[in-house]
């Protein structure tokens, strides 16, 4: 089998931004909660790799917390977003035409029409900004997306014989749906959740951008940008470091997750063979 | 070289079809008024369009912060210090052609006073016992007791003269006596002023002057490199300054201002209500690193709540020195050996957003732990200012000669000091200028001593102004923007 352009670049890009988060964990290279102003907007040398931002904060370490900051909570919001909205699609399938079906239904559109960022507005405005409130937003939205992804395609799969012959069997509808159904959307949500686990960093990004996300000293790529904002002219290495790392996990997800529809899409893999 | 151009021609997008003539002038500002009386509201934005230029006092600020006359000619004193009558100038008229006379200073006076008065600074009013219109161009101001700052109440824009005529209307067609008329307000977008060519004292050499409000600083940046905007008073990015100082088209005026920046401590929150807590946190603050981290270098230290180019000034930078092992051992005898939580609120501009991030880190190397939220100023308002709802913040208090604030229970920081609360009004009742200089350096010393607030810096006011433009007040001692001595070289 011929290896997988889009998967390896993806991968390696998604597993590099990961790998620096893993190990913010245990080591940086500086301290970033001590500021040192004397040392400030240092450009790129071998004792700060990236240069120091205005605080006289190492950048490296600030984009590696930083990608902690992000996946952390694109994590959570996508498990939100598939943790509700993949039961409330199967119910729906599995109920099909019933109240339920509608109420999911109509629920969903109710959700998808708000613009997602106003609805995250909305949230943290009301609540107060905090990394917690920004990920219930960036969760909330993520829902209708797998719940329709999943009913549509539940639907298609509970027209199938073996379903039938499960039901034959005795088994009820949530049993079909969670032996039968579910094992075969996996590869599914698996590309659609990459996708949106991308549009989730980017959505963090946008909300610490305006202030609304995490809340200082917890660095964030979005406050980051902000924070050099007024200064991009005078140190461009402030804006353009965590700038280039959204990009960079942003297009390896989607790369990611374009080469796992090509391995797991049946017609797409007989197509290339 | 290429950003440059990239930034004109965004900000040419924006702010299309500004170009100004020689006998115009516009202002850039970060803050658009909510309304236009200065009267009714505390807001700086609106004394900054309009003091001086459309209404004016009967006494005025200089550039200097000196009480000048202004719609009184002169006044004389009674001995007693009680009674002031006013000789006001002849043939002042308002914008819409009416007369300015006593009966004008009397409703204004009056309205200003008065049991509903909406006035943000009643205060300034308290002493006045009666204001009577003896003739069309003298009045006659009765105190209840002797105030040795009335004519220096009198200069500030709350206490300008307003017609009963055009009251109803102020809020959005401003009717005063100044150099300046009000012609227009583009909601959003900016206020225009046209020359008043009727004034009655020297005539202004603007033809209009424009006051335009651009809140981002980044799009403030970009505005004053595209040349769209003449001057940009208070610029709100320190970090841009040098640029400008290098750049030939410009000129960069760093004034003092009133702004006591302050780390504002809730006196009524445990821990803070034991004074060896407030003096840990004052000892744990490193001014300096502050000033450089946030403002880039501009402010001066100071050491209690008081403006440090005012001669009465005392400094006491020394009873706060930096020093972490010190306020590490009092936070141990005050009962913290570990330090405590608390909130650190932080409203919009850099000073505090930059300044709360800097403390928060020399708060935690002496085990204070911080939590900061970033709030919109109506959300700082609403939580802190009135709701009380805080640990720390900052804030800059930008009025002038405010220390009457720490006599306040009420206000937000909560400070109550029965003494000191005598002491001002000892301080109000004395005329004296020796006795009141030391009666002012004893307030500065016991908030001091007391650890009130953490006293930063005062703040500085940048101003950008583009070469060939004379006459713009480099220092703030009021919420002005003079312009009716402004003028192009050229």
């Amino acid at each position: 089998m011929k290896t997988n352009r889009n998967l390896v670049v993806g991968a390696a890009l998604t597993g590099f931004f990961t790998i620096a988060a893993l190990i913010s964990f245990l080591w940086v290279p500086y301290d970033i909660e001590a500021l040192n102003i004397a040392d400030r907007m240092k450009t790129p040398s071998f004792s700060h790799l990236l240069g120091t931002d205005h605080f006289g904060r190492d950048i490296l370490s600030m984009v590696m917390i930083g990608a902690r900051t992000s996946i952390a909570v694109a994590l959570v919001a996508v498990g939100i977003g598939m943790g509700l909205g993949v039961p409330l699609g199967l119910a729906a399938a599995a109920r099909k035409g019933s109240l339920l079906d509608e109420l999911i239904g109509r629920g969903n559109d109710l959700v998808f029409a708000f613009p997602s960022l106003l609805i995250a507005i909305l949230i943290t405005a009301t609540f107060g900004p905090s990394a917690l409130n920004a990920i219930i937003a960036i969760g909330i939205f993520n829902v209708p997306v797998f719940a329709r992804l999943t009913r549509g395609s539940a639907l298609s799969i509970w027209k199938r014989d073996f379903i039938l012959a499960a039901r034959v069997s005795g088994k009820n509808s949530a049993q079909i749906s969670v032996e039968h159904i579910l094992p075969n959307l996996s590869s599914l949500l698996i590309v659609q959740g990459t996708i949106q686990f991308s549009l989730a960093i980017l959505a963090e990004a946008a909300l610490s951008y305006v202030g609304l996300g995490a809340q200082p000293p917890t660095p964030s790529w979005g406050r980051m940008l902000a924070d050099s904002q007024t200064m991009i002219s005078l140190a461009p290495h402030l804006a353009l470091a965590p700038g280039l790392a959204i990009v960079f996990t942003v297009l390896g997800l989607n790369l990611l997750g374009d080469g796992f529809r090509d391995v797991f899409d049946p017609r797409l893999r007989r197509g290339r063979t | 070289m290429k950003f440059k151009a990239l930034t004109s021609a965004a900000a040419l997008v924006v702010l299309a079809g500004t170009a100004q003539a020689d006998t115009g002038l516009i202002v850039g500002l970060q803050l658009e008024p909510p309304h236009l009386d200065p009267t009714s509201a505390a807001a700086g934005a609106i004394d900054q369009v309009l003091y001086s230029n459309v209404f004016e006092g009967l006494t005025r600020f200089g550039p200097d912060g000196s009480v000048n006359p202004g719609l009184a000619a002169s006044w004389d004193i009674s001995e007693d210090g009680l009674r002031y009558t006013f000789n006001l100038r002849e043939g002042v008229a308002f914008h819409d052609g009416t007369a300015m006379d006593a009966e004008d200073v009397v409703f204004s006076l009056d309205r200003a006073r008065a049991e509903d008065s909406t006035n943000a600074q009643k205060a300034l009013f308290a002493e006045i016992e009666g204001v009577e219109a003896v003739d069309p161009t003298t009045v006659r101001v009765t105190l209840s007791t002797a105030n040795g700052s009335f004519l220096f109440n009198m200069a500030w824009g709350d206490a300008v003269i307003v017609a009963s005529e055009s009251i109803e209307n102020i809020k959005t067609n401003p009717v005063g006596t100044g150099a300046f008329k009000f012609s227009n307000w583009v909601q959003g977008d900016q206020i225009e002023l046209v020359r008043n060519e009727d004034y009655w004292g020297t005539p202004a050499n603007l033809e209009t002057a424009t006051f335009k409000f651009i809140s981002d600083p980044t799009a403030a940046f970009a505005a004053m490199m595209a040349e769209d905007v003449d001057v940009f008073y208070s610029y709100p990015a320190p970090e841009n300054l040098p640029q400008f100082e290098a750049d030939a088209r410009f000129e960069v005026l760093v004034g003092s201002s009133e702004g006591e920046t302050i780390l504002a401590i809730n006196n009524l929150m445990e821990p803070f209500t034991d004074v060896r807590v407030r003096k840990a946190v004052a000892h744990a603050i490193d001014r300096q690193a502050i000033i450089d981290g946030a403002m880039f270098g501009l402010g001066t230290p100071i050491g209690t709540h008081f403006a440090p180019h005012n001669p009465d000034y005392v400094d006491l930078t020394s009873n706060s020195q930096y020093d972490p092992e010190l306020a590490k051992s009092l936070l141990t005898e005050a009962g913290y050996p570990d330090g405590f939580t608390t909130t650190l609120k932080l409203p919009p501009p850099s000073y505090a957003r930059r300044g709360g991030e800097i403390i928060a880190s020399q708060l935690r190397a002496v085990g204070i732990q911080t939590e900061i939220s970033n709030l919109e100023w109506a959300q700082w308002l609403e939580q802190v200012f009135r709701g009380k709802d805080f640990g720390l913040t900052i804030v800059s208090h930008t009025e002038p000669f405010d220390i009457g604030i720490y006599a306040r229970p009420e206000y937000y920081f909560q400070y109550d000091n029965a003494d000191f609360q005598s002491l001002i009004k000892d301080l109000t009742a004395e005329t004296d200028p020796a006795k009141r200089s030391e009666l002012i350096a004893m307030a500065q010393t016991i908030i001091s001593n007391d650890y009130v607030n953490g006293y930063l810096f005062q703040l500085a006011v940048p101003t950008v102004v583009k070469a060939g433009i004379q006459g713009i007040w480099s220092d703030a001692p009021t919420q002005a923007i003079d312009l009716t001595a402004v003028s192009w070289s050229n």
